[in-house]
């Protein structure tokens, strides 16, 4: 039996286990599925890691480790958790087979991944050549290339770590492709990606068909409404980031339609009392930091939830979505005599205007100015003691 | 044993093509007791047409009575059942339902049970109320359905493996990267050119190049039949969508606005396609955007709850139609050549009973050796998510692909395998199931490159000086 048993060792997952093990928790295990424990930034071989956690700027593998010898619990690698019932039962496939293991409390942190071709309906062949940026980095982190000129699709943060990731991979991008007028990425990372790295960013260009037998040779592209072939030998799919829900979700746990993580309230708990989820599994995609700093808010949760100083589950108030908000989490809230709740959304297109939650009667609880693109989280501040009686609130921006 | 470049031996038989239909000749040949050769110009089998299939085991109940290819689906349907078991080959139980949407549907109805009653197949008329009562994930509007318990899903890879592996067990030769490039014949034996390898002499030549089937009957006649590729792109839902429905849900015939069949995947995944565009590519089949979404909106269409499910992937195949609509199967006695052609998309379930028939036509007008005695067996590893998988046994090593939950193990038997090894990435992820999952390589393609790298060259290259790891 466990007091807590956390799934995935990703900065969220390690993050949350320091938090417990400092907090004097006992029995605390880290379940990863891989070899090795650090999550996504191990293969992040560029600066920028570490900076909201450690205070320092590290590259990701170095982050990765610094997370890992911090947490200091046991973490099993090479250890899948295949599904999780009520009451703290989690199935394991070890070693040793097929295992069901309990938990007083379980911790969601799975993560993210990138939305590869598949889902996206991309036209043309289906040559070898085309891949994520997850993918590609982790080969060049381990000194293999698939390709030498690839085209790179989309222009978020992670695309322009394609960039740099290319660079040190001696890959050489022919172009990064953005359907929109700008780049989705805060700038000036275009300026810095055709400075730099001498990649050209084409704006309102569409990846129309992936062309090539056996290997990518090119894509066709629309520029402005005019078509033409781009000669390459690699298409990186970047970005659209979703979270890895997949246990959640086979496990029974409801996912949010906006989010795609699973639903949680303002004490990280899913509709399971026992079970929390934290990081970017919650939705995509935040930078490692955040999901840090996630994981540790979580692990408080869990330490009152050990201590059976939790409200009840059905005393939360949901918060749904109106007109022009993608997205809002924690998607339930408890009303308390004292403190304040971070609610985080994100927006469907720009918005500008007021952002604003309001209670069943129409009346405003909290609200702020925004003037947003769709991928940026923005923050509102609802004070707790405001939601005494509320029984529903709706998030959404009046312009 | 498996491959061998042996230019100057005389083989009694050479297969050209090494797709589902070629597998199934190849081992009817070497049970037959020939001395057989299968040549592929891929750099693995199974890389043209057999690629790409709904991975249904047919019972031929719609199958135009009295044709040499509803002959070929039953006894193929019969011979499969029987030595699925011995092979550790699957047949995952599901029936299919011919589903009525409207008025029109339904005057159907008694054409195509009568059609399946001439076919001796048993099926059953259901009622809307029945027919949702079976499935009740289909839409509501629902107006009825015919059922044909005997439909039933298979894995379109193992399958077609387990016969060539059969046969090279056996003493069958199999050469991959052989592409014919044309042959004479001379004193009764055919002497076939390789491009880049030796030529390959045998007394008879059996076509089954399935796309390219004109092209090389070219070598020994003008081809009576010209193959015109018929694309259908497919759509693969996730994982998550597999406990929707069980049964294979088929569209009726003469629709007007083009029916599509939503099928549950051995593997555990749900499938929706194909469409029907013919074309002139043989080789390299392309999907597009707007078909696509028509497919997926199509699946909405027949199970609503599917919108609730992400897509894995997509894929387009080419089945070899010619202007018949018959297969084109035939012995030119004074040729020392079986024609094999036009097998369309019942091929997965007509392989065995079309390699029956070869032999038959062998026997009758080349030569008739004694049949093999002892014949070994291989044993597939089972791919089938309803069944006991590699990763759940204890000492299983690690996972390389999480999604399909496949073992560095089974990728490292794929590869190193002596037998049949995987020779190319496709040829890999058939095998194994690895790269095929929801996450579509994200978190595995660099292990398997690992894994892969030295036997199957060209997929990536090291990174040079000057690179170092952080």
């Amino acid at each position: 039996m466990y007091d807590v048993l956390i799934v995935g060792a990703g900065p969220a997952g390690l993050s949350a286990a320091r938090v417990l093990k400092r907090a004097g928790v006992e029995k605390i295990a880290v379940l990863e599925r891989t070899r090795e424990p650090g999550g996504l930034p191990r293969y992040c071989g560029h600066l920028g890691f570490g900076m909201l956690d450690f205070g320092r700027m590290w590259k990701g593998p170095r982050y990765a480790r610094a997370l890992t010898e911090a947490a200091g619990v046991p973490i099993l690698t090479d250890t899948t958790v295949t599904g999780i019932e009520p009451g703290g039962v989690v199935h394991v496939s070890t070693e040793r087979g097929l295992e069901t293991w309990r938990a007083r409390a379980i911790l969601l942190a799975t993560g993210t991944r990138e939305t590869p071709r598949g889902p996206r309906l991309v036209s043309g062949t289906r040559p070898w050549g085309v891949t994520t940026t997850g993918a590609f980095q982790e080969m060049v982190m381990k000194g293999l290339r698939p390709f030498q000129n690839p085209v790179i699709i989309g222009s978020e943060l992670v695309s322009f770590s394609a960039l740099m990731t290319a660079r040190h991979g001696q890959v050489k991008p022919v172009a990064m492709i953005e359907e929109n007028a700008r780049i989705t990425a805060r700038r000036p990372a275009d300026v810095l990606a055709a400075m730099v790295y001498g990649t050209p960013v084409l704006l309102n260009t569409r990846l129309v068909s992936i062309l090539g037998g056996e290997r990518v040779e090119g894509v066709d592209i629309e520029q402005d409404g005019e078509r033409r072939t781009l000669a390459c030998d690699g298409v990186v799919f970047t970005g659209k980031f979703v979270p890895d829900a997949i246990l959640a979700r086979t496990s029974g746990l409801p996912l949010d339609s906006g989010t795609r993580g699973p639903t949680i309230d303002s004490t990280f708990r899913t509709q399971d009392p026992q079970v929390f989820a934290a990081g970017n599994v919650l939705r995509a995609v935040e930078h490692s930091g955040q999901a840090a700093l996630e994981g540790r808010a979580a692990a408080r949760m869990i330490l009152r939830a050990l201590e059976g100083r939790l409200p009840d589950l059905v005393s939360a108030v949901p918060v749904t979505c109106g007109e022009g908000v993608a997205s809002v989490w924690p998607q339930r809230l408890y009303a308390a005599p004292r403190g304040r709740i971070v609610l985080h959304a994100r927006m469907e297109t720009l918005q500008r205007g007021v952002l604003r939650l309001s209670d069943q009667e129409g009346r405003a609880v909290a609200q702020r100015h925004i003037h947003v693109l769709p991928e940026r989280r923005v923050e509102l501040r609802v004070s707790a003691a405001a939601l005494a009686g509320m029984s529903q609130l709706r998030l959404e921006v009046e312009k | 044993m498996t491959e061998t470049m042996a230019g100057d031996s005389l083989y009694d038989i050479a297969i050209i093509g090494g797709g589902v239909v070629g597998c199934a000749v190849f081992r009817a040949c070497v049970l037959a007791g020939a001395r057989t050769v299968l040549l592929e110009k891929g750099g693995d089998l199974l890389e043209g047409a057999s690629k790409a299939n709904s991975a249904i085991l047919h019972t031929g109940f719609d199958a135009t009575p009295d044709t040499l290819e509803a002959a070929c689906v039953q006894r193929g349907y019969a011979l499969y059942r029987d030595i699925c078991a011995d092979m550790n080959l699957s047949v995952v139980k599901s029936g299919a339902m011919v589903v009525a949407w409207t008025e029109d549907d339904l005057a159907q109805f008694p054409k195509i049970i009568e059609k399946a009653a001439r076919n001796g197949v048993t099926v059953r008329r259901l009622d809307a109320r029945e027919a949702r009562e079976r499935e009740p994930a289909l839409a509501g509007d629902v107006r009825g359905a015919v059922l044909v318990e005997g439909e039933h899903l298979i894995d379109p890879w193992s399958a077609p493996m387990a016969y060539a592996r059969q046969a090279i067990l056996n003493g069958g030769t199999l050469m991959r990267r052989a592409r014919v490039e044309g042959g004479v014949r001379q004193e009764g034996v055919w002497r076939l050119d390789i491009a880049g390898k030796p030529a390959v002499q045998a007394r008879t030549v059996i076509n089954c190049a399935g796309n390219y089937g004109d092209l090389v009957e070219a070598i020994v006649r003008p081809s009576p039949f010209q193959i015109t590729p018929r694309k259908g792109q497919f759509v693969v839902f996730d994982k998550t969508a597999h406990d929707l429905f069980r049964t294979i849900i088929l569209p009726v015939p003469t629709t007007l606005t083009k029916g599509v069949v939503v099928t549950r995947t051995v593997f555990g995944n749900v499938l929706v396609g194909p469409t029907a565009e013919p074309q002139q590519e043989r080789e390299f089949p392309t999907v597009d955007h707007d078909n696509l979404e028509a497919l997926r909106k199509a699946a909405f269409r027949i199970i609503p709850a599917l919108r609730e499910h992400d897509v894995t992937t997509t894929y387009a195949g080419l089945r070899p139609a010619t202007q018949f609509s018959d297969y084109q199967i035939e012995a030119l006695k004074n040729e020392g050549w079986i024609t094999v052609g036009g097998i369309r998309s019942t091929g997965l379930t007509g392989a065995l009973g079309i390699a029956e028939h070869v032999v038959t036509l062998y026997r009758d007008s080349f030569a008739d050796p004694a049949p093999l005695k002892d014949v070994a067996l291989p044993q597939m590893p089972n791919l089938v998510e309803e069944l006991p998988r590699q990763w759940m046994q204890p000492q299983r090593g690690p996972i390389a692909c999480h999604c399909e939950r496949v073992t560095e193990r089974e990728i490292e038997a794929a590869l190193k395998d002596e037998v049949l090894p995987a020779g190319t990435l496709g040829g890999l992820r058939r095998r194994t199931r690895c790269m095929m999952g929801r996450c579509q390589g994200f978190y595995c393609t660099r292990r398997v490159m690992e894994l892969a790298e030295a036997h199957l060259p060209g997929l990536v290259t090291p990174i040079g000086e000057g690179h170092r790891d952080v």
